[in-house]
């Protein structure tokens, strides 16, 4: 798997994840609730995806669904050509919640040796790649640290490192940055890029925040919800190096306008 | 320090109550006696007769702080006298009955969260065996323990197991409660978390359930092993028992000797106190090295 993490641009390689005629339904008390309508989505290998609309709407949904959290009504998912529990047994992807959810009993180190450790990783190499992860995320030198010692956005540079120390090529973000504050949010935007750059991995990000879905993706996934459908697919011409500042350009405010204008047009169906 | 005040404070009211309370519960028996020489009562009298009577309905807090202390210093502590000696009969049981009653307690409480069926089977029995008197019940279990001889078979005291099955039907209910409520802990986020690892049953339960159960089972165990003294001294009074901080309290009782009934009642809260404490202790030494003691 990890020799296809980094495409050359252009080059065609089979997509990373495709829904084709995706539904979800739930079964609640309330009786069946529609999540998930007629989804149809490519994702090519070293995208950045964002999935972004209102509470409702399915992205976090279509994420799980990716992660083989949920499992769609119909339709068909691939991801990485295979489904989605295979995907798993692949380890073809990690996952980051909003919360860290680090273990309070366990040291940072511990913590993003985890998942290594349930996937029987040798100790050494479990030691070797969780140095290698905390480097990544900026965290070198806090792997003895246990998690109350650290802040919010350390704590969740933490959970991204335990994600990626597995290798896989997918990352599957849900809001991760939705509950730290506006300054720390824009420096892991902006670290998240350099990551996504020097890792070349495929990012699927569930977001509430239009400059942070335009900031960061290539291609923009605007959702709405009552059923949960997906009403607008913007592939950004924003470069590959993004500065921060790069949201003040006209390119960037004119995306910015696109999808709050799917936004919109999602919420006039109500 | 400061909090110095306000405990002092507490444990002076108690004392003034105890007191006063001692005066006016003993007081029918001086005007009893003065009645029957034919004497008058005077407050100096009153004060002074209330406070040292052999057999006080309300002994006064001296008295009972020296018959305590004559019980746990006059003798060797291998005396049946001493209290020391009584107190670790009681200690045994207490031990005993808390191991076996945490150790069923989590085994249950495991087999409750692991499986609907298991809960349902056996949560409804587990409240009910609370519900019922212990007093009522402890008679039963030293006769049956007594008739079948298990303690024979394994070369103890048929009181001791007798002792240690009440101690532990006491103690291991709340460590059910607790674990059950421990183990249910991870929210659905982590629990989603070790699923993308593919984590097995068996994983998420020692990397996560167990770990996250820990807090919970010590609250549990600080309530179990205080409910477990309980056990073993209720398991000490319907059985003619001669050792034991139970035992006293009986013996002081049919003596008509309240200062033993209430110094074996002071040095079963001592100990219970110590328990307590000591649990606690252990509770910080595995928080903290777990990281979890901030």
């Amino acid at each position: 798997m990890s020799q296809t993490a980094k495409p050359a641009p252009g080059q065609q390689t089979a997509p990373a994840i495709e829904a084709r005629g995706v539904n979800l339904v739930f079964q609640t008390n309330d009786g069946p609730v529609q999540a998930l309508k007629d989804v149809n989505l490519t994702i090519n290998q070293g995208d950045f995806v964002s999935f972004i609309g209102p509470s409702g709407c399915g992205k976090t949904t279509f994420l799980r669904a990716i992660a083989a959290l949920e499992h769609p009504t119909s339709g068909t998912l691939t991801v990485n050509g295979m489904t989605p529990d295979e995907a798993r047994r692949k380890r073809a992807y990690g996952y980051v919640f909003q919360a860290a959810g680090l273990y309070p009993w366990r040291t940072i180190a511990k913590n993003i040796s985890l998942p290594l450790e349930i996937m029987g990783f040798s100790k050494d190499e479990q030691e070797e790649r969780t140095q290698r992860v905390l480097d990544l995320v900026d965290l070198k030198g806090f792997g003895q640290k246990f998690p109350w010692q650290l802040s919010g956005g350390m704590q969740q540079r933490a959970s991204i490192a335990r994600a990626l120390a597995f290798d896989a090529d997918i990352l599957l973000m849900d809001e991760p940055f939705g509950a730290l504050d506006e300054i720390v949010r824009d420096r892991l935007n902006e670290e998240l890029l350099n990551l996504w750059a020097r890792t070349g991995k495929t990012i699927g990000f569930v977001t509430h925040s239009i400059p942070e879905a335009v900031y960061l993706s290539t291609k923009i996934v605007v959702m709405s919800p009552r059923p949960g459908r997906i009403t607008d697919v913007i592939d950004s011409p924003l470069p590959k190096h993004r500065p921060l500042d790069i949201r003040d350009t006209p390119e960037f405010i004119e995306i910015a306008h696109r999808v709050r204008e799917g936004l919109r047009a999602g919420h006039a169906h109500d | 320090m400061r909090n110095a005040g306000p405990v002092l404070a507490v444990l002076g009211l108690i004392l003034a109550l105890w007191y006063a309370g001692a005066v006016w519960l003993n007081a029918a028996w001086t005007y009893d006696q003065a009645s029957r020489n034919g004497t008058e009562v005077t407050m100096a009298l009153l004060l002074s007769d209330t406070m040292a009577q052999e057999r006080p309905v309300l002994p006064p807090p001296h008295q009972v702080a020296g018959e305590l202390w004559k019980g746990l210093t006059a003798w060797a502590p291998s005396s049946k006298k001493s209290l020391v000696y009584h107190g670790l009969v009681t200690l045994t049981a207490t031990f005993w009955g808390f191991v076996f009653g945490t150790v069923l307690g989590c085994l249950m409480a495991v087999g409750i969260v692991r499986s609907r069926v298991i809960e349902l089977g056996l949560m409804p029995w587990a409240v009910i065996s609370q519900t019922i008197p212990v007093v009522a019940l402890a008679p039963m279990i030293v006769v049956l323990s007594n008739t079948l001889g298990f303690g024979e078979r394994i070369g103890v005291e048929n009181q001791l197991v007798s002792k240690t099955i009440i101690a532990a039907y006491l103690s291991y209910f709340p460590v059910l409660v607790g674990m059950v409520k421990g183990l249910r802990a991870p929210d659905q986020m982590q629990l989603d978390l070790l699923k993308t690892y593919g984590a097995s049953e068996i994983q998420t339960f020692r990397l996560l359930r167990l770990p996250s159960s820990m807090p919970y089972l010590f609250a549990s165990l600080k309530v179990g092993i205080a409910a477990s003294l309980v056990g073993a001294i209720v398991g000490e009074l319907p059985t003619g028992a001669i050792e034991g901080l139970g035992a006293r309290m009986l013996i002081g009782s049919q003596f008509g000797s309240p200062i033993i009934v209430w110094a074996a009642l002071f040095a079963a809260a001592i100990l219970a106190g110590v328990l307590v404490v000591v649990m606690a202790g252990v509770e910080r030494l595995v928080l903290k090295k777990m990281g979890m003691a901030q």
